[in-house]
């Protein structure tokens, strides 16, 4: 039986230090859908008055999440990078609240995989930032 | 006709730039994560990424985390963002660096949108990057930035975002 994508998908993204270092996890993982989780951190404030996350860390979980996603696609030979990645920021998270990602990869062909995710906190109903990208399908693993 | 005035000793001039860009570099913790330091002649800002192990994104090649330089970029364009829009006060003394020092910090523009194309992969080196202010309004910003690593001519990354600028009082 060929091995289960989710199952390599979450082992090399749970091996990856900046993921790591971020204190970032799963919380689903099912053939490129994927949900990820990074709690509230003080080392990741942007705005020091308000205590709000800097969108560059919400940034750095929606690209691992999208990653994440491509990797864990039935159709995905192994391994996957960034091509682009646009962010559309709708407002700040609110501070002290985990941020939890989205993310679909919903069309891989033989180069390019494109994906869609979303950024959340505890209000499910207004998404903190949207994400689109298109990203490398790689080679298989060794 | 008045006479011109005498221009302030350089140092004096230099303290109070360094101080203000100080201030506003290192008082966001995240900047502080990433360890991104400012490297300031004139005005001209270069964003400085030294590289850590922390930072890396692909463990087998290795490579730098692709939302690192996402992030990288992001704060590139908005400290250049506030720089430029902050020169004026700093140069007239309007704004108190003594202030920025103690947290007084100013309001910086918000993020609406970041578009961030990967050219190359991230080395597992140093990094630098510069803004550039292609359009900068009463409320909206357009923002172009560019990294790169050890060839000023070769960019691993750029991007372009828009910004919503921080409300003028008076």
């Amino acid at each position: 039986m060929a091995p289960n994508k989710d199952v390599i998908a979450q082992q090399f993204i749970e091996a990856i230090p900046h993921a790591k270092e971020m204190g970032m996890s799963f919380v689903s993982i099912d053939r490129g859908r994927v949900e990820m989780r990074m709690p509230y951190d003080e080392r990741f404030v942007g705005d020091p008055k308000t205590g709000v996350i800097h969108g560059g860390a919400v940034s750095t979980l929606l690209d691992t999440t999208c990653g994440a996603a491509v990797m864990s696609h039935p159709k995905a030979p192994g391994g996957t990078a960034t091509i682009d990645l646009r962010i559309d920021y709708m407002r700040a998270a609110t501070p002290g609240q985990a941020i939890r990602t989205r993310a679909h990869c919903y069309r891989i062909t033989k180069s390019v995989a494109f994906v869609r995710a979303e950024a959340l906190d505890d209000d499910e109903d207004l998404p903190v930032a949207t994400a689109s990208g298109a990203f490398t399908v790689e080679g298989g693993f060794k | 006709m008045s006479k011109r005035r005498r221009p302030e000793p350089m140092q004096v001039v230099k303290q109070r730039r360094d101080a203000a860009l100080n201030a506003l570099v290192h008082g966001v913790p995240y900047i502080k994560f990433l360890g991104i330091e400012f490297d300031r002649r004139g005005d001209e800002l270069t964003a400085v990424l030294p590289f850590q192990d922390k930072l890396i994104g692909n463990p087998m090649l290795p490579a730098l985390h692709g939302g690192v330089t996402a992030a990288f970029l992001e704060v590139t364009a908005i400290i250049g963002l506030s720089w430029a829009y902050l020169w004026d006060d700093i140069e007239s003394g309007k704004l108190d660096a003594e202030q920025l020092v103690a947290g007084a910090l100013p309001r910086l523009p918000k993020t609406i949108d970041f578009t961030v194309d990967y050219l190359r992969s991230g080395l597992p080196r140093d990094a630098y990057a510069r803004a550039q202010i292609n359009r900068s309004g009463r409320r909206y910003a357009s923002v172009h930035v560019e990294a790169w690593q050890d060839n000023r001519h070769r960019n691993y990354a750029q991007a372009t975002g828009h910004f919503l600028m921080p409300p003028t009082d008076g």
